[in-house]
């Protein structure tokens, strides 16, 4: 069944303008538009973090001011969490492959779903037209009330996120729903491959949570504008209602970012160990146990804030409780590779990494988590290092393993492993360099969101930049390899690496219908007998 | 890490070496059997994969097992944390302001300066407020932090054990000078404190502080004037004073926008209540000076204002 021309690609006399793209329904094309809109903004993101890592490399203002710092470091918030790492995998990979997962030919509402992408641009577009006008610098979480005072464009960057939060609902829902209606005949939800699962889990906190961030959003436009007085205690507002406010819909956004990373590890590893994955059920019900939990540990973000005693500890009780899920993930993955046949390939390589940086970030949440440490570590660079740690180097490390997985399926074209396993281990110290000193920082004491520091903080901070050095050399070379590989790559076959869910046995890249019979599931995700 | 300074220190301490101590252990134990696996069970070594679907035993074992870890690591983090509840009776109490970008702390008998001046081995209490923002007091060597938050008071305390200068951060975004809103903590001798706190001369000559005959210059920089404005004509947060006595300015008055003259009034009005007149082109975020200076630190700002030519 090879495919003539490039399947839904276009060329083989099938329409392939711009406009064929951009009002695309396929959710294949939609998943191509997130892809390539998403790793610009993440480019962007990327050079923000850089420049303010250089910037602290000598004291005073090196390549800028205080108040450009503050709003570049805003900027690389606001880009890094809303336009890149919260719709990354979900947008992405979720749009392409949870269709075909679960032998769809599409999602419930694809005209939706092109919305979603639509409100995603205009809310990019939003964030940042606030960049030539004048960007906000109230960090990415918008603390009232200074986020009320501000004399920059805070209105504008906050209905962005509004507009983003649009998007990210509708995409929820469109998943849900996909989900419950358009399983192909004999795909239980037994029979999901843990990414659809994973994925499932995301949408439903999409779509609970996100209104909540909504509305703060809302209520601080209402009093920048007409001066309603919800948050200011000027006008007799509380602005720690704000901070639970965003918390509550900001603290279950770390799992929108995560749990879809997780659900990609959990397809990679058992196709690389050539054997079933340990534990299914165990994986499958701790995303959910991940999503319900997660929703209860807001008030862990404000223990020196003055809020109740006993909410603390009851806030401290439940962080520490949401680690088991992630726990469990961890043991059955390692379990999995028991009395396995490993392969070692170049997406295999990515999800050792994940499982590396990402047990460093859930270790030192839990050092977060305890009360009296968190007294002293609150609001410093272990807080920072910790947060990098689970979304660049968990979510994002997972996100570049969905790359190299799943990429030749999107473009039918394989990159060069040789040079995507390089990239992984430059990338891998880099991120260790830029980051671990980070940790050491913070038990020293420097508070975060500082535009200057005293002398005795000198040394981690240059070990520091120069790690994130190492880290831009590794994404230039990783990007540019993968891009070869869309290109230029040598052809690929239908199943690369014996994969045996769904997306594995439809041509690479996929026709224009992902399947022009729907296909009769009789096995189970990860049941590689005939495959090995 | 520097060693704490403080009993509650301690425990913060201890219980931080216990949680990473474990953390480390499960860390190297995870990343270890990893290792092992893959190296052991590798496609080249021509390993036949055999399929296990799971093992309910291990599956509870490993739920279970965690939970009694991480309780254990929650109460020892919570013991630490109760302590700070209530400061012991009899400390001694410190009312401590922050506001863009600068911290004061005033005794019980009126002293205040900009820096927090403690006695060793003697409980002290900090009832923390703000004027204008959220910032957080945070002195890492206490293990130390409580947000202040405007419009309510909080309260933490500690007891120093060692005499000597600690740095003091605030921890709480605060805007453009967030970095710069550093102080020291000063603990000083029971006697030396003593005689700091009852204004003796050569503890002031020590420290430069306490309510020194208010000169305007001097009031400029301790009240932290100085991070929002230059005497030299550039514009930084709020616009520059120098030689504006006299000018013509366009201030927007509820809304409105006008044009005044600066006089010795107007002036007052921008220290006190700055919210009334904010001069256009500014963000309003001057922390009103209402309660905070005194008559004659008003009168020495103002002159010193009119001086800047
Ligand atoms: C957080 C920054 C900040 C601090 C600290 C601050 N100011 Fe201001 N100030 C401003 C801003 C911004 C304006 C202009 C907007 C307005 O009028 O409110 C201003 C305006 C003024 C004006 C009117 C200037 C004019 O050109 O009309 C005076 C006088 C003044 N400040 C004096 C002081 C004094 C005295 C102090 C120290 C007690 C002080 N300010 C501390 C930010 C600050
Ligand atoms: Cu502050
Ligand atoms: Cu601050």
């Amino acid at each position: 069944m090879a495919s003539e021309g490039a399947g839904y690609l276009g060329g083989g006399g099938g329409p392939n303008g711009l406009s064929s793209w951009i009002f695309s329904t396929d959710h294949k094309r939609i998943g191509i538009l997130y892809l390539v809109s998403i790793l610009s903004f993440f480019v962007v993101g990327v050079s923000l973090g850089f420049l303010m890592r250089l910037e602290l490399i000598s004291h005073g203002p090196t390549i800028m001011e205080a108040s450009t710092y503050n709003s570049v470091f805003t900027l690389h918030g606001v880009v890094m969490l809303f336009l890149f790492i919260i719709p990354a995998t979900p947008s992405i990979f979720g749009n392409f492959f949870l269709p075909i997962m679960i032998g769809a030919n599409d999602v419930s509402f694809p005209k939706l779903n092109l919305l979603s992408w639509w409100f995603y641009m205009a809310g990019a577009a939003l964030a940042l037209a606030t960049l030539a006008l004048g960007p906000a610098d109230t960090g990415w979480t918008f603390y009232a009330p200074y986020s009320l005072r501000t004399g920059t464009y805070v209105s504008l960057a906050v209905f962005a996120v509004f507009v983003l939060g649009l998007s990210s609902i509708l995409t929820g829902i469109n998943f849900v729903t996909t989900v419950h209606r358009l399983r192909a005949p004999g795909m239980g939800f037994w029979r999901m491959p843990l990414f659809v699962w994973a994925v499932y889990a995301t949408a439903w906190i999409q779509i609970v949570a996100t209104p909540i961030l909504g509305v703060n959003l809302l209520l601080v436009i209402a009093e920048r504008v007409f001066g309603i007085g919800v948050f200011d205690p000027a006008k007799g507002g509380d602005p720690i209602l704000y901070q639970h406010l965003f918390w509550i819909y900001s603290h279950p956004a770390v799992y929108i970012m995560i749990l879809p990373g997780m659900g990609i590890i959990s397809e990679i590893i058992p196709v690389f160990a050539r054997k079933v994955i340990f534990g299914y059920r165990a994986i499958a019900y701790s995303s959910l146990g991940i999503a319900g939990v997660g929703s209860l540990v807001w008030g862990h973000h404000m223990f020196v804030s003055g809020s109740s005693y006993t909410a603390g500890v009851i806030f401290s009780f439940f962080t520490f409780l949401v680690a088991i899920p992630s726990a469990i993930k961890v043991f059955n993955w390692v379990g999995t590779l028991y009395k396995g046949s490993i392969w070692l390939g170049t997406p295999f390589f990515f999800a050792l990494a994940f499982i590396f940086l990402f047990s460093i970030g859930g270790l030192t949440g839990l050092i977060l988590g305890a009360l009296s440490v968190n007294v002293h570590l609150h609001d410093t660079y272990f807080v920072v290092s910790h947060f990098h740690y689970i979304k660049f180097g968990g979510a994002g490390f997972a996100f570049f393993a969905g790359l190299h997985y799943w990429l030749p399926k999107m473009t039918g074209r394989m990159y060069n492993a040789r040079v995507a396993n390089w990239s992984c281990l430059i990338l891998f110290i880099g991120f260790n360099t830029l980051f671990f000193p980070m940790l050491l920082l913070g038990i020293e004491g420097m508070p975060r969101r500082y535009f200057d520091y005293l002398p005795q903080y000198s040394t981690l901070q240059i070990v520091s930049i120069v790690g994130s050095w190492v880290l831009v050399a590794g994404l230039i070379i990783m990007f540019a390899n993968l891009l070869r590989g869309a290109f230029r790559g040598a052809r690929t076959t239908e199943n690369p690496w014996g994969g045996a869910t769904l997306e594995w046995k439809i041509p690479s890249p996929p026709g224009r219908e992902n399947f022009e019979k729907i296909p009769e599931v009789t096995k189970g995700p990860y049941d590689f007998r005939g495959l090995r | 890490m520097g060693r704490a300074v403080t009993v509650l220190g301690h425990n913060t301490d201890s219980a931080f070496l216990v949680i990473a101590g474990v953390c480390v252990m499960l860390f190297l134990a995870i990343i270890g059997l990893t290792a092992y696996f893959v190296f052991r069970y590798r496609r080249s070594n021509g390993e036949i994969p055999e399929d296990i679907h799971g093992n309910a035993l291990l599956e509870t074992v490993w739920t279970v097992l965690p939970i009694f870890i991480v309780l254990y690591m929650f109460y020892y983090g919570w013991l630490g944390y109760d302590a700070r509840r209530k400061a012991p009776e009899g400390a001694l109490t410190v009312r401590a302001f922050a506001q863009m970008w600068a911290w004061s702390f005033e005794y019980e008998n009126g002293v205040t300066s900009d820096r927090l001046v403690a006695p060793v081995g003697r409980p002290v209490k900090v009832a923390l407020n703000s004027r204008d923002l959220i910032h957080s007091l945070y002195v890492p060597a206490f293990r130390m932090k409580q947000d202040a938050v405007p419009g309510l008071e909080r309260t933490v305390w500690f007891t120093a054990e060692k005499t000597g200068e600690y740095d003091l951060f605030c921890t709480e975004y605060c805007g453009t000078g967030h970095s710069q809103m550093l102080s020291k903590a000063v603990v000083m001798e029971e006697a030396e404190f003593a005689a700091w706190l009852s204004g003796a001369p050569e503890a002031k000559a020590a420290l430069a502080t306490p309510s020194a005959g208010p000169s305007g210059a001097e009031l400029f920089k301790s009240k932290g004037c100085v991070a929002c404005h230059t005497t030299d004509g550039r514009p930084l947060v709020g616009p520059t004073l120098k030689g504006i006595f006299g000018k013509k300015v366009r201030v927007s008055t509820n809304g409105k926008e006008r044009e005044v003259t600066i006089d010795e009034d107007y002036i007052r009005r921008s220290e006190l209540e700055p919210a009334s007149d904010v001069v256009v082109g500014f963000p309003p975020v001057m922390p009103p000076q209402k309660g905070v200076l005194k008559e004659e630190e008003i009168e020495a700002l103002i002159e010193y204002i009119k001086s800047l030519k």
